[in-house]
């Protein structure tokens, strides 16, 4: 909210400088975001008193004048007509931005010289005069700036108003916190009273059919008024805190709710039919015209200000078209009610409309504020409009407030904050924030806060209160004695960062998306219509229809990542991501939320360098990366396999591993099908690695154990056999550790190989056996004859051949 | 036997001078030392001499053997030191094999930075949903429906009473509900809230910090947080705590920190102010006590939540805070 300090100044006396104030302010928990001058634009624009004017040689709607403009002397060349010598008018100086934007220069203007500008009222945006240059009070000194002179010289705060604090939406709640703050005295205006005529209950009445949804309503008439632009000092108001100015009536109201915070609204009363207010909610729907000519659709529970017949105003919202001040309107009915805080956001959020008042109304408005303001507003009316008053005002008030006295105890105060405040200090700081105090004990006070603090309810409320205006910088900072630790990290958080750090050091560099994606991803990952990926959770409002759904996998957003990487031409990546996948379960109930991992490497297998040929990427890259973190894990039994074609829509048939430990699935591995790829737009070969944490935490080892290391040395023996093409390698490697528990420690392949002399439809691999006893140094005879037998069965077992 | 042991001596000696390299002094300790040298043959032969010049031939013999050894083996000293015998130079400005570097996120990095210096005061890590019901994000934390402070935090919905959290303060009441005081916990987590912009992303992170014990005062959330701000900023940067408002929060405060980039005299980042926000606090409302069942006779705390981003973009000097999800390669690699 902006509030004026030339306006504050009218309530409270402020002798501390605007930076002081803005801080104090902000450290009472009114944060002043921005301090601005609402005139700046007039900066570099001075009284300047013409001393000569003389025609310009070349042109003829032009002269050249003499401008005394204090420090120096200007010439200036004007198209004004009224240009007159002994004038004075604003003159903008070199340097000069105009509220246009224009900026004014030395500059020659048909040959001559033009050392400023002389100003119109429009071209200052002071008004809406261009018809020739504005004239100034006379006897002024040259030189003056024009801010100064006008008395414009005004500074604004804009406060960041948190929403428990209501009431200080308003010129009049600022200057009362600031009295606080300041120890200073609050003046609030004085209402005279004017002579009246008549009686306003003789004319109109007011009706409440809901007095859940409005428990107050104020009205007060002036009649014989006339409908006028403002006078200057109210404009001058308005416009300060960033209102536009329409007509002396609408002003005031205006003028009045930045002045007390109560929101008014002026109807025009003889276009009210039957001359009545009635206050409730519509029996149906319909529709209704507010006065910004926009039409709406009123439900059921949109609490309405009707007349006789209809709806003239959207309670505490927005006024109606029908009942609006008009250039012709003699008689006012002032509005000045309480509205239910959630009736009317519950309205203005349907409606999607904001406005000064509900914005006040939602926060809450001071129930005891109407009368006050309706007064201030109705004799700003009789003076400013020519009008008169009707005598008396009506005040429906079917639901009276009821705020009790609250206990607030010294000791717990001061334990809540860590303060040592004793009770008359604690009842000097709430009394100057206008709270009531009452002794109660030594211990305790009761204290009722005053009717706008609508934001106090609880002894916490008036702790904070106390610390607020006590400073919270001035209680001391103190540290909490050591109680039991929590408890220990849980182990999925400790698996999870523990392949960052893994991910991290085979290479990959990590990335974080966002978690919805678009509706359309399950459909570019070509996933089947009854994959559970397709089950996802739908957000209502997105941003936009790219972030419209909850992923399900990590992979649609990696690999929009990989396009985006590619097409700035870094085409070698190796990403990762760790976080959540959800899936939708029940209508209305939580997701179902899953930690994965997933990883993509494409492009080169290492940097370009000088010491090997550039090789790309492949399957069996990722695969070391995924063995690496399963070893890393201490998971040592995870055994890849081929994934059958239907399984996996994204990676390519044949290409796909699927990884497993004992019976539980981990994740999958393999090259992103083409068609997939051409989904997004990568036109390189992708290979995914993706991991089911859920699965894979529970079958991490809580403790690494110790083996001890062998006391014994190893015998190795290597075997070569030549193999059908379609046995795999882990067949092999399996049957071999099958067929030797005892010895055999290690086995691993080292060589694959086809083409000739190896016959087609084969292939040879080379297996290193690692024998070893844990008891004894084994001989050579012993591990000869094992490995006799252990080759033969192989051979037998797989149909295999030694090479020739 | 023809030549004196004098006569070998001299022959050793200079042909050892004329010996250019480590092999050829080799050879000639073959030559002169070794089981057929020309030493040891005069050795082996002193016993055919007469047996009075036996003594001082077989003296003086033993004598030229170990002058001889020491000669080799400082020759061959002085060889291995001067160089002649190394292989080629290398360029060694020719880049090494590249080993694998990768890089963790910079939100990893500054949750982590974040949870380490909580770690060391006795916090221990919670997580929760990211997909949370209405009454975790809002209700158990005094933020009733068509509370003004909703308009805080515009909202993501999956459905009419479940949201996107749009804060990790759910944790919050999730942790209390399963767990009875002490308690001294932070919370990481992704939030979500519909709003983008320069400063706006849809989601970003949060860590949230709880405290609850007997005695806890406004004094002590002052002093973990100040030795939180110290820790990860600067030991020396100052500090101040700013009342506010958080519905499930009172007293609640802002703690701001003097501006790092301009250290406090004000520029574009502070808004002139000299003041960076970096963390909202307080101590719990006695509601959320009263909706999780805690005895607020007994009990107090205090609550704090921050912006990873906000930290992280103060610390590394990052001025866009969409950086951080383009997930540009040649961004990530800077961390």
């Amino acid at each position: 909210m902006k509030v004026s300090l030339e306006w504050l100044q009218q309530y409270v006396d402020i002798d501390i400088s605007e930076n002081t104030l803005a801080d104090r302010l902000t450290m009472a928990g009114l944060e002043v975001e921005a301090v601005f001058r609402p005139h700046c634009h007039l900066d570099g624009v001075v009284v300047g008193k013409i001393i000569e004017v003389r025609p310009h040689p070349d042109a003829d709607r032009l002269s050249c004048c003499q401008v005394d403009a204090g420090s120096q002397t200007l010439e200036i060349v004007c198209g004004a007509p009224n240009a007159d010598a002994g004038m004075y008018v604003p003159c903008a100086t070199a340097g000069t931005v105009l509220p246009s934007g224009m900026e004014v220069k030395k500059s020659r203007i048909r040959g001559q010289i033009s050392e400023g500008m002389l100003c119109s009222q429009s071209e200052l945006g002071l008004g809406e005069d261009a018809s020739g240059l504005m004239v100034l009070e006379p006897e002024q000194v040259p030189g003056t700036p024009v801010a100064r002179a006008l008395g414009l010289e005004d500074t604004a705060f804009e406060i960041g108003l948190t929403p428990n604090r209501p009431d200080c939406l308003s010129h009049v709640g600022v200057a009362r916190e600031i009295a606080a703050l300041l120890g200073k005295k609050l003046h609030l205006p004085e209402i005279p009273s004017l002579p009246v005529s008549g009686d306003i209950a003789r004319q109109t009445s007011v009706t409440i059919e809901n007095p859940e949804f409005c428990p107050r309503y104020a009205a007060q008439m002036v009649s014989g008024i006339t409908v006028a632009p403002s006078p200057q000092w109210l404009r001058r108001r308005l416009q300060a805190v960033g209102l536009k100015p329409i007509n002396n009536i609408v002003d005031i109201t205006n003028y009045v709710m930045m002045e007390t915070g109560q929101p008014l609204h002026g109807f025009d009363f003889d276009r009210l039919a039957e001359k009545r207010i009635v206050v409730r909610t519509p029996d149906t729907e319909s529709e209704f015209t507010t006065l910004d000519g926009k039409s709406r659709q009123l439900t059921a529970d949109t609490l309405l200000i009707c007349d006789g017949k209809k709806p003239v105003a959207i309670a505490g919202v927005m006024g109606g078209e029908n009942s609006e001040i008009l250039e012709t309107t003699s008689r006012v009915l002032i509005e000045s009610a309480c509205f239910d805080p959630i009736s009317i956001r519950k309205t203005a959020k349907r409606l999607g409309i904001s406005t000064d008042a509900a914005y006040r109304f939602e926060r809450g408005v001071d129930p005891c504020g109407t009368a006050y303001a309706m007064h201030r507003a109705a004799v700003l009316m009789a003076e400013l409009g020519g009008g008169r008053l009707i005598g008396s005002y009506i005040d429906e008030h079917p639901r009276p407030p009821a705020k009790s006295p609250i206990r607030l105890s010294t000791r717990r105060t001061n334990q809540h904050l860590g303060t040592g405040l004793n009770q008359t200090e604690i009842t000097d700081l709430l009394q100057r924030a206008a709270f009531e105090i009452q002794t109660v004990d030594a211990d305790q006070i009761a204290v009722t806060a005053p009717s706008y603090r609508v934001d106090v309810f609880r002894p916490e409320d008036l702790m904070e209160e106390v610390a607020r205006l006590w400073g919270y910088n001035r209680i001391a900072t103190t540290f909490p004695g050591i109680t039991a630790q929590a408890e220990a990290p849980g182990k999925s958080l400790g698996v999870r960062e523990q392949i960052r750090d893994r991910m991290e050091g085979f290479g990959f560099h990590e990335t974080i998306h966002y978690s919805f994606i678009s509706h359309r991803a399950a459909d570019h990952m070509l996933l089947p219509e009854d994959d559970p990926r397709r089950r996802t959770e739908p957000v209502l409002n997105p941003l936009t229809e790219d972030q419209s759904v909850m992923r399900t996998s990590l992979l649609p957003a990696l690999l929009e990542t990989v396009q985006k990487n590619i097409f700035r031409q870094e085409k070698n990546l190796k990403l990762f991501e760790q976080g959540k996948a959800f899936y939708h379960t029940q209508p209305g109930a939580l997701p179902r939320e899953i930690e994965m991992l997933a990883a993509l490497w494409t492009g080169l297998q290492k940097p370009l360098t000088w010491h090997a040929k550039p090789v790309e990427t492949d399957f069996y890259d990722l695969k070391g990366v995924a063995e690496g973190l399963l070893t890393a894990l201490g998971i040592t039994n995870g055994n890849f396999s081929a994934l059958p074609a239907s399984a996996c829509s994204y990676t390519q048939p044949g290409q796909t591993a699927q990884i497993r430990y004992k019976d539980t699935f981990l994740g999958i591995l393999g090259e992103i099908r083409p068609a997939v790829l051409e989904k997004f737009d990568i036109q390189q070969p992708v290979f995914a690695l993706e991991l089911h944490m859920e699965a894979l935490v529970p079958i991490v080892p809580e403790a690494t154990q110790f083996v001890p290391v062998p006391k014994f040395p190893a015998v190795t023996r290597d075997i070569t056999i030549i193999v059908d093409h379609g046995v795999e390698t882990r067949q092999i490697l399996d049957h071999l550790r099958e067929a030797e528990t005892q010895w055999l420690e290690d086995v691993f392949l080292f060589d694959v190989y086809s083409g000739p002399p190896i016959s087609e439809g084969h292939k040879s691999l080379s297996v290193r056996l690692v024998y070893r006893s844990t008891t004894r140094t084994l001989e050579d005879a012993q591990v000869n004859e094992l490995h006799r037998r252990i080759t033969q069965s192989l051979l037998t077992a797989f149909n295999a051949a030694l090479p020739a | 036997m023809n030549a004196s042991i004098e006569e070998i001596r001299e022959q050793a000696l200079s042909e050892l001078q004329a010996a250019k390299d480590t092999d050829a002094v080799q050879a000639l300790s073959v030559a002169y030392l070794g089981r057929k040298g020309r030493v040891t043959a005069f050795l082996r032969n002193i016993s055919s001499l007469p047996a009075e010049q036996r003594p001082a031939a077989g003296k003086r013999a033993n004598e030229v053997k170990k002058e001889l050894e020491a000669a080799f083996s400082d020759a061959l000293e002085k060889l291995a030191t001067s160089g002649q015998n190394d292989r080629p130079a290398i360029d060694v400005s020719l880049p090494g094999r590249p080993a694998p570097v990768g890089s963790l996120h910079p939100i990893t990095r500054i949750t982590r930075n974040i949870a380490k210096i909580f770690e060391r005061m006795g916090f221990g890590i919670a997580e929760g949903p990211e997909v949370e019901a209405d009454y975790y994000n809002f209700e158990a934390l005094n933020i009733p429906p068509n509370h003004p402070a909703r308009d805080m935090q515009d909202t993501f919905y999956v459905s009419d009473n479940v949201v996107l959290r749009t804060h990790t303060s759910p944790i919050q009441v999730r942790y209390m509900e399963a767990h009875q005081p002490p308690v001294r916990i932070i919370a990481p987590g992704k939030v979500y809230r519909c709003d983008s912009d320069l400063t706006h992303t849809p989601m970003f992170h949060q860590v949230e910090g709880l405290l609850v014990d007997e005695q806890v005062c406004f004094g002590d959330l002052k002093g973990v947080l100040t030795a939180f701000v110290h820790q990860i900023f600067d030991p020396d940067i100052r500090v101040r705590f700013r009342p506010s408002f958080f519905p499930f929060t009172e007293p609640s405060a802002e703690v701001d920190i003097q501006c790092v980039i301009c250290r406090g005299t004000g520029c574009k980042v502070c808004s002139d102010t000299g003041w960076l926000e970096v963390l909202g606090c307080g101590m719990v409302h006695p509601a959320v006590f009263e909706n999780v069942g805690y005895d607020t006779s007994r009990y107090s705390g205090f609550a704090f939540g921050m912006g990873v981003e906000r930290i992280a973009m103060l610390k590394y000097g990052i001025n866009d805070i969409r950086m951080f999800f383009e997930n540009d390669i040649r961004f990530l690699r800077q961390f």
